[in-house]
Parts: structure tokens; C-alpha cells; sequence
């Protein structure tokens, strides 16, 4: 990962060799991402999660191609029919192609995974920085807002959000990220704070640097691991309150093919047609516990001391 | 700038000066956070390092050595007392013109492997001193780095390297190098060799001695290994419980100690000759809190040359005892 390793980024690309600077620091983090890599493989769960986030965002790219029919197609000579070669995962109420739909609401999980885990890190991983880096009353301040608005249920919050917006894509993302940002906001202020803790922050300011720029090289860079790797853990529990919210019908409206939106109304007919609210059932179950071993085994990767 | 200085001063005069300088951290209980106590890491020291010289400051761990240390380069800020730097009273200085004087005072840390940013690779480490406290530009630092590392013996390979890739000696040369690279006067060396290696521990100290001579550089040397601070100080001031007990010249110190406590502590010192080990001097229980320091002497709970009321009721001064040697004993009142 490059994240935090920046030899090269900044104004004038200080610090490298003369001669052949470029390739040497690009073999430099190709080189650390090739260990990144290398332990994630060692770790049997953690090659699950890639392969499953890799189909993943495959099958998002690409689901026009794979689905075989229109995810909101209907079909009324195919009622409810049962997994077949035709329609690997039947078909629902109004004949639509299970398989197809669950194919395209992958681009709703990935699509709200990004986006609500962005905007969560935007406003979380700032806030905490701030609360940890400068401490005292911006601390406290930032800190007892989390703490209020914890005290609040989360799914009481989301849905008073999504009601009062109204149900659909903008007003979910809202209530989602509202939710969400503050484990960010913690995670990153408990780990700015062990980080000002470290000898180097102490060096940093024998070095007379910035306070932007000892965030920037010092702070974000050290805290970054944890951050990317519960960000990775973010996105299945995001993916999963997106789909809680679809299926109170406070999210993504139907016809539209998200996959908790397709378990809602497959929930009805889980005794004459099971396959429709099983299927994207088990595609939410098999996203989620893929993100987490790619986390886990993120977690374990990261680490820059630490050397197998 | 600072060379021209340095030939145009008398080179007797003091280039760090300590006047009564103390550093308390508060302690804050309960929900209120209220300010209950202090502990008296630093509790009203004054000494002055010359131009050109070594001063150790040895003491037991938890004296308030390091504290001393990092509040004299203002990492840390006093709590009381003045701190003269070149004859300029650098207490309350503007962050502005404590950034300037940064590029006299430079630090080395005790542990290299946790003072050097993990995420950044040995010529940024090297080079962001530079950046950030000189208007170099880019050639005369790339310059500058090249001429570092092979003054601190490392190699141009190493330079795209992190620092964990190293073994805590060559990380010591990575913070020397940085420290150095501004041209400093003043170094702050912070336990530089406890870290280390027996055998690489000499190797620093040797190459620490090359710069000073060199770059004509002022250490405040800190450290708790007495052999290490005979090997390269000037002069040396014992430290007990946030306060000084005894500053003298090296050689001085070492032969004829006076205050009992350097008494007890050469006495550790292990020797060759081991019939001298006889007259080992024991310490009775451990160092006070310094939050609740002992009335007058602060060493007379554990002295050995107790000679009544008056060291428990008045603090001694730092006396004059002989050429250059002051101690803080009622002892030699």
C-alpha cells in the first residue's frame, strides 16, 4: 500500500537519489504493495474476501453482460418459477429474472458501499484528526457531539433521517452516513492521540515542521493502516444497513433491483417461492463476509514493523 | 552564519544557559479535572554549556534528565526559570523565532526506532529539517544529504529505504544526519547509545566526537552510563530528583567526587579491579516521588553522610568545592 509513503508525491521530490529517482521509488512502494500482497495471500480468509470483492466489483462492472435478461423485465408466462437452466434463481411475482436482478443490485452495494464509507471517512477521519491533534476544548467539543448523537439508536436516527427526507438513493446515503461517521471520528482521534504520543511527532517539531504538515507526514500516514482497514470493515455493515433500510422501505424504492428491496418483497412468498429472498439473501451474507476477510486480512498485513 | 558567530565570540562564553528552570506537569483529578499536584520533574536547575563543550547530565532513570533536555530546546515549555540560548533569553520566544532557532538546536533521541517517522524513507528524514527550517534549495540540499551520509557512513542505496530496515545503530547515524543537517550549534543528545548495541554504542560516541570536532558542535549530553558520559564529556552534572547535585569537569568528578549521592553512583560503576568493589555504596530504598519530593535535601532520605537537622529543613546551593566544581551539600558548608 503507498498509502502514507510519500517520497515522491509532494512539491519538489526531495529526498531521492540523483539519477534514475523516478523508477528507484516507484520499485520502492511497488515493492512494499508485493508484500502487502504477499501476506494477505498467506491468510486463507483474507483470499476469500479478495476473490469475493474482486466478483464483486466484476459482476458490477459488468452486469449488463452477465445478466441474461432486464433486471425489471416482467414475464408474466414465468410467474414464480423455480431455479432452472433458464433462470439459475427463478423468477419473482411479476416473472422478472431473479438471477438478473440480484446480478445488477450488486451495483447498489458497490455503489453505496463507496460512496457512504467516503463521505463517513470525509467527516469522520477530519474531525477525529482534530480532536486528537489539537486536543483541549476542540476535543471535547468534537468528541461530546459523537457522544450525543450515540446516544441516540442508530436505526432510530437512520430511519427519523430517511423519513424525513423521504424514502430513495440521496435521502439513504444521508441517513446512512450520518450513522456511520462517527466510528471514524473515534477511531481516528484514539489513534492521532497514541501517534502524538510517539517520539517522532517530537522530532517533527525539533524540525520545526507545520502542524499541516506534521498531519500530513506524520499523523495521517501513521494512523492510515487503521484506517483503510476499517474502512474495509465499514463498507459490509453500510451495505447491510442499506438493504435494512430498502427493506423497511425506507431506502432504494422496488422495482428497482437493490438487494434489500428484492428480499422485501420476496419476504411474503418465502413459502411458495423461496428462491426470491433467498438468493439476494445470500449475496448480502456472501459480500459481507467477504469485505471482512479482506479487512482481517488487511489488519494483519499492514502493519509496516511488523516482519514475517 | 553560525561559523562566522562562533569565530567572533570568545569562546568561553556560555551558548545554552539555564536560570532556575523548572518543568512541573500537573496531575488533574476527578471529574472536574481539577489541578490537584505537580510533579517537580524539573525543580529550579541552573547551569550554562560553553561553546565548543560536552556537558553530561547523568542521573538515575526518572530524574528529570530527558525533561531537562527537551525543555532547554523548548520542545517542552518551562514552567518557571529562564533559558538563555547565545545570550538571548529564549523563554517566551514567538513560534516564529523559535522555528528560526531550531536550526541552532537540534535533538537526538534515545531511541532512534521510534524517533524517526516510520513512513518516510531515509532522504526525506534527512532532508525535511532542511526543507522546512532553511531556504535551501533543492540542489544545495540534495548536496547537503549527500555530504551527510557519508559523514554518518551510510550508503546511497540506502536512501529509498524505511527506517525499520535498519539495525539501531545505522538508525542512530539516520537521526544524527538529520539532527545535523541544518547546522546546528547545539545538539541535544538524548541518551543517544542506550538503545544500542555494546559494540555499536562506540561506534556512535567515536562518530558523535568526529562531527563535534568538525562542525565545532556543543553537546548536551544525557545519559545514565557513567562510562559512557567519562568517555565523552567535558564536564558533567549530576542530576538527583529534578535538581543538580553536583557539576564539575570530568576528570575532576570522576577522581574526587564530593556530593555523596555521584558518590554512590561512581561507586556502581563496574571495574576491572574487583578488590575496589569492596567499597560499593548501597542506596537504601528507591528514588522519592518527585510529586511529593523530600523536605530540604532532596537526597537526605537515602544519604549516607546524614549530618543532622539542617539537611532535612534547608535545600543546599550549589557551592563552589574547587576549580570549577560546585556542589549541593551541606556536608562542605
Amino acid at each position: 500500500m503507498s498509502v502514507g509513503h510519500s517520497d515522491s508525491d509532494d512539491d519538489e521530490g526531495d529526498g531521492t537519489p540523483k539519477g534514475g529517482q523516478g523508477s528507484r521509488v516507484a520499485t520502492g512502494q511497488l515493492a512494499r504493495a508485493r508484500t502487502v500482497l504477499r501476506r494477505v495471500m498467506q491468510n486463507r480468509f483474507a483470499v476469500f474476501g479478495l476473490v469475493v470483492v474482486v466478483a464483486l466489483l466484476v459482476t458490477a462492472a459488468f452486469a449488463p453482460w452477465i445478466a441474461p435478461y432486464e433486471p425489471t423485465e416482467q414475464n408474466y408466462d414465468a410467474l414464480k418459477e423455480p431455479p432452472s437452466l433458464e433462470h439459475p434463481f427463478g423468477t419473482d411475482t411479476y416473472g422478472r429474472d431473479v438471477f438478473s436482478r440480484v446480478v445488477f443490485g450488486s451495483r447498489y452495494a458497490v455503489f453505496l458501499g463507496v460512496v457512504i464509507v467516503g463521505i463517513e471517512m470525509l467527516i469522520g477521519v477530519s474531525l477525529g484528526l482534530l480532536a486528537g491533534y489539537y486536543g483541549g476544548w476542540t476535543e471535547a467539543g468534537i468528541m461530546r457531539l459523537v457522544d450525543i448523537s450515540l446516544s441516540i439508536p442508530a436505526i432510530v436516527l437512520a430511519l427519523a433521517i430517511a423519513g424525513m427526507l423521504g424514502g430513495g438513493l440521496f435521502p439513504l446515503i444521508v441517513a446512512v452516513s450520518l450513522v456511520g461517521w462517527r466510528g471514524f471520528a473515534r477511531l481516528v482521534r484514539g489513534d492521532v492521540k497514541s501517534v502524538m504520543e510517539e517520539e517522532y511527532i517530537e522530532s517533527a517539531n525539533a524540525a520545526g515542521l507545520s502542524d499541516f504538515r506534521v498531519i500530513t507526514r506524520y499523523v495521517l500516514p501513521n494512523a492510515a493502516s487503521s484506517i483503510i482497514v476499517y474502512a474495509t470493515l465499514t463498507i459490509p455493515t453500510v451495505i447491510l444497513w442499506s438493504a435494512g433500510l430498502s427493506f423497511l422501505g425506507m431506502g432504494v424504492q422496488p422495482p428497482k433491483p437493490e438487494w434489500g428491496a428484492i428480499l422485501a418483497a420476496g419476504r411474503g412468498d418465502i413459502d411458495s417461492a423461496w428462491w426470491i429472498a433467498t438468493f439476494p439473501g445470500l449475496a448480502i451474507m456472501l459480500t459481507v463476509i467477504g469485505f471482512n476477510g479482506l479487512g482481517d486480512g488487511l489488519r494483519d498485513a499492514l502493519d509496516p514493523r511488523q516482519v514475517r | 552564519m553560525s561559523l562566522q558567530r562562533t569565530q567572533d565570540a570568545e569562546s568561553t562564553d556560555a551558548l545554552l544557559a539555564a536560570e532556575e528552570v523548572q518543568k512541573y506537569f500537573p496531575i488533574r483529578s476527578g471529574i472536574l479535572k481539577r489541578h490537584t499536584a505537580d510533579v517537580k520533574a524539573v525543580d529550579g536547575v541552573s547551569f550554562e554549556i560553553r561553546r565548543g563543550e560536552t556537558l553530561g547530565l547523568v542521573g538515575e532513570s526518572g530524574c528529570g534528565k530527558s525533561t531537562l533536555g527537551k525543555t532547554m530546546m523548548r520542545l517542552l515549555d518551562p514552567t518557571g526559570g529562564r533559558i538563555y540560548f547565545d545570550g538571548e533569553d529564549i523563554t517566551d520566544v514567538s513560534r516564529k523565532r523559535l522555528r528560526q532557532l531550531r536550526r541552532d538546536m537540534q535533538i537526538i533521541f534515545q531511541d532512534p526506532g521510534s524517533s524517526l517517522n516510520p513512513r518516510m524513507n531515509v532522504a526525506d528524514l534527512i532532508t525535511e529539517p532542511m526543507r522546512s527550517l532553511t531556504d535551501w534549495d533543492k540542489t544545495k540540499r540534495q548536496n547537503r544529504l549527500y555530504e551527510l551520509i557519508e559523514e554518518v557512513d551510510l550508503q546511497e542505496n540506502h536512501l529509498t529505504r524505511a527506517p525499520h530496515e535498519f539495525s539501531g545503530g545505522q538508525q542512530q547515524r539516520i537521526a544524527i544526519a538529520r539532527a545535523l543537517s541544518v547546522n546546528p550549534s547545539l545538539i541535544v543528545a538524548d541518551e543517544p547509545t542506550s538503545a544500542l548495541d555494546v559494540s555499536v554504542q562506540a561506534k556512535i560516541l567515536n562518530l558523535m566526537e568526529d562531527l563535534q570536532e568538525k562542525y565545532n558542535l556543543t553537546y548536551l549530553f544525557i545519559s545514565h552510563d557513567l562510562s559512557v558520559i567519562k568517555h565523552i564529556c567535558d564536564r558533567v552534572a549530576v542530576m538527583y530528583l529534578g535538581e543538580l547535585a553536583e557539576v564539575a569537569p570530568a576528570d575532576r568528578l570522576f577522581e574526587t567526587p564530593k556530593h555523596p549521592y555521584t558518590r554512590a553512583l561512581l561507586s556502581g560503576v563496574p571495574r576491572a579491579n574487583a578488590e575496589r568493589m569492596d567499597d560499593r555504596i548501597i542506596l537504601d530504598g528507591s528514588v522519592p516521588s518527585p510529586e511529593d519530593p523530600p523536605s530540604g535535601c532532596r537526597f537526605h532520605t537515602r544519604c549516607q553522610e546524614y549530618i543532622g537537622d539542617v539537611c532535612e529543613t534547608s535545600d543546599p546551593e550549589l557551592d563552589a568545592v574547587g576549580d570549577g566544581h560546585v556542589c549541593a551539600c551541606h556536608h562542605y558548608d
